[in-house]
C-alpha cells in the first residue's frame, strides 16, 4: 500500500512539474511586462503556444539528419527525468535514490550536449554560433555547479536531494559562510543555465549575442514545442532546487498525510511564484552583458563554489 | 592453470608474429593474423575472467628463461587478471576491427608481424612476476608499438613522432630499471615476492616512487611526460592507435599500481599530493589541448591524457586515504580508478575505430574537411556518438559511472587530517569538474564538426559506410559502454577482488542492492541507478513521441534551411572546428597556451583577403623540452669539432685520456 502511495506521489510530482512549467514561464513574462508598464500576454499564453506548435507541421531542413529529429525527445526526456527527481512538495520521493544531485546535473548536461549537436546538424552559421557559445558557457557553469554541489553535500553529508532537504530543514544547519557563498554561486549558475539576462536574452531573435535561441533556430512545430517545454522545465527545476536547498520549509516529509501534502503543494507553488517574481524583477533591472564578459561572471561563480568548498574542507563550522 | 593458459596465448601470439614475417605479403595474411589474434586473445580473456570471477588463489609459474640465476616468474592474481581482461578485450576488439580495416593497409608486411608481438608484450607485462621479465616485456611492448608507429614512416610527421616516442620510451624504461634496482631484495632478489618481503628504507622507497612515477607516468601520458603521446598514437594505423591509447596506457597504469600499491609497502604522506597535483593538471591540460586540435585522431590522443589524469586522481586519492588509515575510502577511490580504466579502454577504442572508419571512407583526419558523415555513414556515426556521449560522462553511459564514483571519493576527503590535502583536494575536484565539462565541449565539437552539418570536401561528400567487421567491432564496444553504464554495480563487484588484494578491503557488495543501484557507502549518502535513469529516459521520450504523434500532429515537410532568412549555399559558411573552439580558446587559451589572435585587415578598396592568424604555444614543451633539446644540440655541435682533428691531435687526445685515466686510478683511494 505504501509503495502504491509513494508511486502515486512520484507520478503526481512528474505531472505537477510538467503542468506548472509553462505557467511559471508565463508568469515570469507577465511580471516582466507589468514592470515595463505593458499589459503583456496572459499567463496561460505558453500553454496556447505549445498546443499551437504541436498541431503545426514540422518544417525540416533538407539536410537535417535523423539525429536532429530525435534530439527534441532526448532533451525533453532528460530534462523531465531530472525535474521529477528534484523534490518540490514532498521529500523522499519513490525514485529519488535513482539519481543524486550530481546525476541530476549530469542529466541536464546530457540535454545540453544533444542540443548543441542539434545546433550543428543543419550546418548553418547561426546554429554553429549558438552551439559554440553554449558549450563555452557550460564549460564554466558546470564546474561551478559541481563545486556548489560539493559544498552542499559536505554540509549535509549526502548528495541525495531528499536527505539534503531534510537536513536543511533541521535546526543544526544554522547560518554559515559557505552556505551563503553557495547560494550566491547557485543563483549565478541558474541564471546562466537558463539563458536569462544578463547572460542571454530569452526574448530575442536575430541578435548576434543570442545563444540558446540561435541553437534552436531551425526547429519548428512539435520539435520546437518540446524544446520550449524543456526550457520551461529547466527553469522550474532550478527554482525548485534553490527552494528545496535554501528555503525547504513547508515541504511535506516522507509518509506525510494528505493535508501536509496539500500544504506542500501550496508552499511549492508559492515558492515558484516568489522565485519567478524575483527573477523578473532582476531581469528588468539589469542589462545584458557582452558574451565575452560571461566567462568573468561564471568564473566568479566558480571561485565562489571553490571558496565555499575550501571553507568546508578547512573547518566544519564555517 | 590460468597462468599457463595465458602464457600459452603469449606463445601463440609470438608464433603468429613469426608466421606473419613469412607470409606478410600474401593477401591471405591479413585475415589469418587478425583472425588468429581474435581467437588467442579471446582465450586469454576467458582465462583472465575465470581467474577474476572464479575467485581462484593467485597462481604462479617459474620458467627457466632469461637470466640463469633468476629464471622467469609469471603470476596471475586478481589485479593481473583484471588488467589481462582489459588488455585482451581491447585486443579482441581491435583485431575484429582490423579484419576489415587491415584490408586497406598499403604495406601489410610492416604491420602484421608487429601487431601480435605488441599484443604478446602487453600480455606479458601484466603476467610478469619478477623485475627482469617485467622490464623485458615492457621494452618489448614499447619497441613493437614503436615499429607499428613507424609503419607509415614516409607520411607527414610520422618519422619525428617515432623518434620522440623512442626517446621517451627509453627514458621511461630507464626510470623503471633504476626503480627496480633500488628495490631489489637484500641479496639481489628480483622476484616480486622478494621485493615485497624486503621493506625498503624511507629514502629508498621515496626515490623508487619518484622513478616509478616518471617511468610509468611517461608511458601513461601524465603531464608533463605526455609529449610523445599525441604524436605517436595518431601516427599508427587506427586499430593500433586504439590499442595504444585504450590499452597500452592502462598497462602503464598497471605498472604504477603494481609497484606503488603492491611492492613499495606503506606510502609516505606526500606521495598522494604529487600524484593528485599531476593528475589534476593532466586532466585539464589534456582536454584543453584536445579542444584546440583539428586532427581527429590527435584530438582523441590528447583526450587520453585527460582520462589518464582522471584515473590518477582516483589513484592519488586512494593513496591519500591509505596513508591516513581510511581503507574503506581508499577502496572506493581505487575502485573508481579501476572502473575508469575499464571504461576508458572501451570508449577510447570505440572512438579510434570510428576515426579509422572516417579515415577509410574519406582519407581525411582533418575535421575541417569533413562534415555531414551522419548521412553517408549512419552506423559509424551512431557508434561514434555513443562513444562521444560516454567519454563526456553523460548518464546513463559508463563514463559517468566512474566519474561519479571519483566525485564520491572526493566528498570523503574532508575527513583526511592532513592540511596540505585539505587545500589540494578541493582544487583537484574543481579541475576534475572543469575537465569533465570541457570534455563535453570537446566531443560536441568532434562529433558535430565531423559527422553533422554539410560536407566540407568532395571526399566527405562521397564517403561510404565501412565494412561489416569494423561495424561489428564498433557496435560491440558501444553495447559494452551502455552495459557498463546501466549496471555499473556488476562491474564494481567483478573488480572487487583486485581491490581487496591491494587495499585489504573492498567496496560493499553492489549486486544485492535493490534495482541494481550503486551505493558506495550508504543509501542516505549517495546512490545512483543507471538502469532506472536509462529506463526513465526511454519511457518518457517514447511517451512524449507517442502522445504528440497520436494526439497532435505527425506531419513533416522538407524545405531549405531557414537560418534567419540568410541561408548560404556554400558549406564553408558553416562553423569550422577552429571557429567552434574560438570562445573557449579566448577564455582559457591565453592562460594555458599564450594564445594570440592577429587580424590583418586590408584597407578599404584593397583586393587581398583579410587574415586571422592564431599562435599557440605549448608551455610544457617550451619550458621543459625545448631547453633540453637545445642543450643537447649545443653539446653535439661542440663535440662535432672532434671529428675534424688532425691525426696528431687525435693521438695526443688519446694519450691525454690515457694519462688522466691512469692518474685517476693511481689516486683512487
Amino acid at each position: 500500500m505504501a509503495v502504491i502511495a509513494d508511486t502515486a506521489v512520484q507520478g503526481a510530482q512528474m505531472l505537477l512539474v510538467l503542468l506548472l512549467a509553462p505557467l511559471l514561464t508565463g508568469f515570469v513574462r507577465k511580471v516582466k511586462a507589468r514592470l515595463l508598464r505593458r499589459r503583456g500576454p496572459s499567463v496561460i499564453q505558453p500553454y496556447r503556444d505549445l498546443v499551437r506548435l504541436m498541431r503545426k507541421e514540422v518544417v525540416l531542413a533538407e539536410n537535417a539528419s535523423w539525429l536532429f529529429r530525435v534530439i527534441p525527445y532526448l532533451v525533453f526526456a532528460a530534462t523531465w527525468v531530472a525535474a521529477s527527481l528534484v523534490p518540490t512538495f514532498r521529500t523522499g520521493l519513490q525514485f529519488s535514490w535513482s539519481a543524486d544531485l550530481i546525476a541530476i546535473i549530469a542529466l541536464l548536461g546530457s540535454a545540453r550536449f544533444f542540443l548543441a549537436l542539434a545546433g550543428l546538424d543543419v550546418g548553418t552559421s547561426f546554429g554553429g554560433i549558438g552551439a559554440s557559445r553554449e558549450v563555452m558557457i557550460a564549460s564554466l557553469a558546470e564546474p561551478a555547479m559541481i563545486m556548489i554541489v560539493f559544498t552542499l553535500a559536505l554540509i549535509a553529508g549526502s548528495t541525495q536531494l531528499s536527505t539534503m532537504a531534510g537536513f536543511m530543514v533541521s535546526p543544526v544547519v544554522g547560518l554559515r559562510v559557505s552556505l551563503a557563498l553557495a547560494l550566491l554561486g547557485l543563483i549565478m549558475v541558474a541564471i546562466a543555465e537558463n539563458a536569462r539576462i544578463p547572460v542571454d536574452n530569452p526574448a530575442t531573435h536575430l541578435e548576434l549575442t543570442m545563444v540558446h535561441e540561435a541553437m534552436v533556430l531551425e526547429y519548428s512545430g512539435r520539435h520546437l514545442a518540446l524544446i520550449e517545454l524543456s526550457a520551461s522545465l529547466k527553469l522550474l527545476l532550478y527554482i525548485s532546487l534553490l527552494a528545496c536547498l535554501f528555503v525547504p520549509w513547508g515541504m511535506a516529509g516522507a509518509g506525510a498525510n494528505p493535508g501536509a501534502l496539500a500544504l506542500g503543494v501550496v508552499a511549492c507553488i508559492g515558492k515558484l511564484a516568489a522565485g519567478g517574481f524575483l527573477l523578473a524583477v532582476f531581469e528588468t533591472a539589469i542589462a545584458k552583458m557582452r558574451v565575452f564578459r560571461v566567462p568573468e561572471f561564471l568564473g566568479a561563480a566558480l571561485m565562489l563554489g571553490l571558496l565555499a568548498t575550501l571553507l568546508r574542507f578547512v573547518s566544519g563550522s564555517l | 592453470m590460468t597462468v599457463a593458459v595465458a602464457l600459452l596465448c603469449v606463445v601463440a601470439l609470438l608464433s603468429l608474429a613469426v608466421a606473419a614475417l613469412a607470409i606478410g605479403r600474401s593477401p591471405a595474411a591479413t585475415p589469418i593474423v587478425y583472425g588468429g589474434c581474435i581467437a588467442v586473445s579471446s582465450v586469454a580473456l576467458l582465462s583472465g575472467l575465470s581467474q577474476l570471477l572464479g575467485g581462484a588463489a593467485p597462481a604462479s609459474i617459474a620458467l627457466p628463461l632469461g637470466l640463469p640465476w633468476i629464471g622467469a616468474h609469471f603470476r596471475i592474481d586478481a589485479l593481473s587478471a583484471f588488467f589481462l581482461i582489459v588488455v585482451d578485450l581491447g585486443a579482441a576488439g581491435a583485431s575484429l576491427y582490423a579484419l576489415g580495416y587491415g584490408r586497406h593497409e598499403q604495406a601489410p608486411q610492416r604491420v602484421l608481424p608487429f601487431y601480435p608481438a605488441f599484443l604478446a608484450g602487453m600480455n606479458l607485462v601484466v603476467l610478469a612476476d619478477d623485475a627482469f621479465s617485467f622490464l623485458v616485456s615492457w621494452e618489448f611492448m614499447s619497441l613493437s608499438s614503436w615499429a607499428l608507429v613507424m609503419a607509415h614512416h614516409r607520411v607527414g610527421d610520422n618519422a619525428r613522432a617515432g623518434y620522440v616516442y623512442l626517446v621517451m620510451a627509453s627514458f621511461g624504461t630507464l626510470m623503471l630499471l633504476l626503480a627496480f634496482g633500488l628495490l631489489a631484495g637484500p641479496d639481489g632478489g628480483y622476484a616480486f615476492a622478494d621485493i615485497r618481503a624486503a621493506h625498503p628504507s624511507a629514502v629508498l622507497a621515496a626515490l623508487a616512487f619518484c622513478l616509478t612515477l616518471l617511468g610509468a607516468g611517461s608511458k601513461a601520458g601524465l603531464v608533463p611526460l605526455h609529449v610523445w603521446l599525441p604524436l605517436a598514437h595518431p601516427a599508427a594505423p587506427s586499430h593500433v592507435s586504439a590499442l595504444m591509447s585504450g590499452v597500452m596506457t592502462k598497462v602503464a597504469v598497471y605498472g604504477f599500481v603494481r609497484i606503488v600499491f603492491d611492492l613499495l609497502g606503506a606510502p609516505s604522506w606526500w606521495w598522494s599530493m604529487v600524484v593528485l597535483a599531476l593528475a589534476g593538471i593532466s586532466s585539464v591540460l589534456g582536454v584543453l589541448h584536445a579542444l584546440m586540435q583539428s586532427d581527429l585522431k590527435r584530438l582523441l590522443a590528447y583526450s587520453t591524457v585527460e582520462n589518464i589524469g582522471i584515473i590518477f586522481v582516483g589513484l592519488g586519492l586512494s593513496l591519500a586515504f591509505e596513508t591516513h588509515g581510511m581503507a574503506w575510502a581508499a577502496a572506493l577511490a581505487f575502485t573508481a580508478a579501476m572502473l575508469h580504466v575499464f571504461n576508458h579502454s572501451l570508449f577510447k577504442s570505440l572512438l579510434f575505430f570510428g576515426a579509422g572508419a572516417v579515415l577509410t571512407a574519406t582519407g581525411e583526419r582533418n575535421m575541417e574537411r569533413l562534415g555531414g558523415l551522419i548521412q553517408r555513414m549512419p552506423q559509424t556515426a551512431f557508434a561514434f556518438l555513443v562513444g562521444c556521449a560516454a567519454i563526456s560522462a553523460l548518464p546513463p553511459l559508463n563514463g559517468f559511472a566512474s566519474e561519479w564514483l571519483t566525485f564520491q571519493a572526493i566528498l570523503l576527503s574532508p575527513q583526511l587530517p592532513s592540511w596540505g590535502l585539505k587545500f589540494l583536494v578541493p582544487a583537484v575536484g574543481a579541475l576534475l569538474a572543469l575537465s569533465a565539462a570541457l570534455a563535453a565541449a570537446c566531443f560536441v565539437r568532434a562529433f558535430g564538426i565531423s559527422f553533422l552539418g554539410r560536407a566540407r570536401s568532395a571526399a566527405a561528400k562521397m564517403a561510404h559506410e565501412v565494412d561489416r567487421w569494423s561495424l561489428t567491432a564498433m557496435s560491440c564496444c558501444a553495447a559494452l559502454c551502455l552495459a557498463a553504464g546501466i549496471v555499473p554495480g556488476l562491474f564494481i563487484d567483478a573488480l572487487a577482488p583486485a581491490v581487496q588484494g591491494l587495499i585489504g578491503t573492498r567496496m560493499p557488495t553492489q549486486v544485492n542492492v535493490d534495482w541494481l543501484s550503486i551505493v558506495p557507502i550508504a543509501e542516505s549518502r549517495s546512490s545512483y541507478n543507471g538502469l532506472l535513469v536509462f529506463l526513465f529516459m526511454v519511457i518518457s521520450g517514447t511517451l512524449a513521441a507517442f502522445a504528440i504523434h497520436r494526439l497532435a500532429s505527425d506531419r513533416l515537410r522538407r524545405a531549405p534551411a531557414w537560418d534567419c532568412g540568410y541561408p548560404d549555399a556554400s558549406p564553408v559558411t558553416q562553423y569550422s572546428a577552429s571557429g567552434f573552439a574560438q570562445p573557449i580558446r579566448r577564455v582559457f587559451g591565453t592562460a594555458a597556451f599564450g594564445a594570440r589572435e592577429q587580424v590583418e585587415m586590408p584597407a578599404p578598396g584593397e583586393q587581398r583577403p583579410a587574415r586571422l592568424t592564431v599562435t599557440l604555444h605549448d608551455p610544457i614543451w617550451d619550458a621543459l623540452y625545448a631547453p633540453i633539446a637545445a642543450g643537447i644540440m649545443l653539446a653535439a655541435e661542440r663535440l662535432n669539432r672532434l671529428q675534424f682533428l688532425t691525426i696528431r691531435q687525435f693521438l695526443s687526445l688519446v694519450f691525454a685520456a690515457l694519462v688522466i685515466l691512469l692518474l685517476v686510478l693511481a689516486l683512487w683511494p
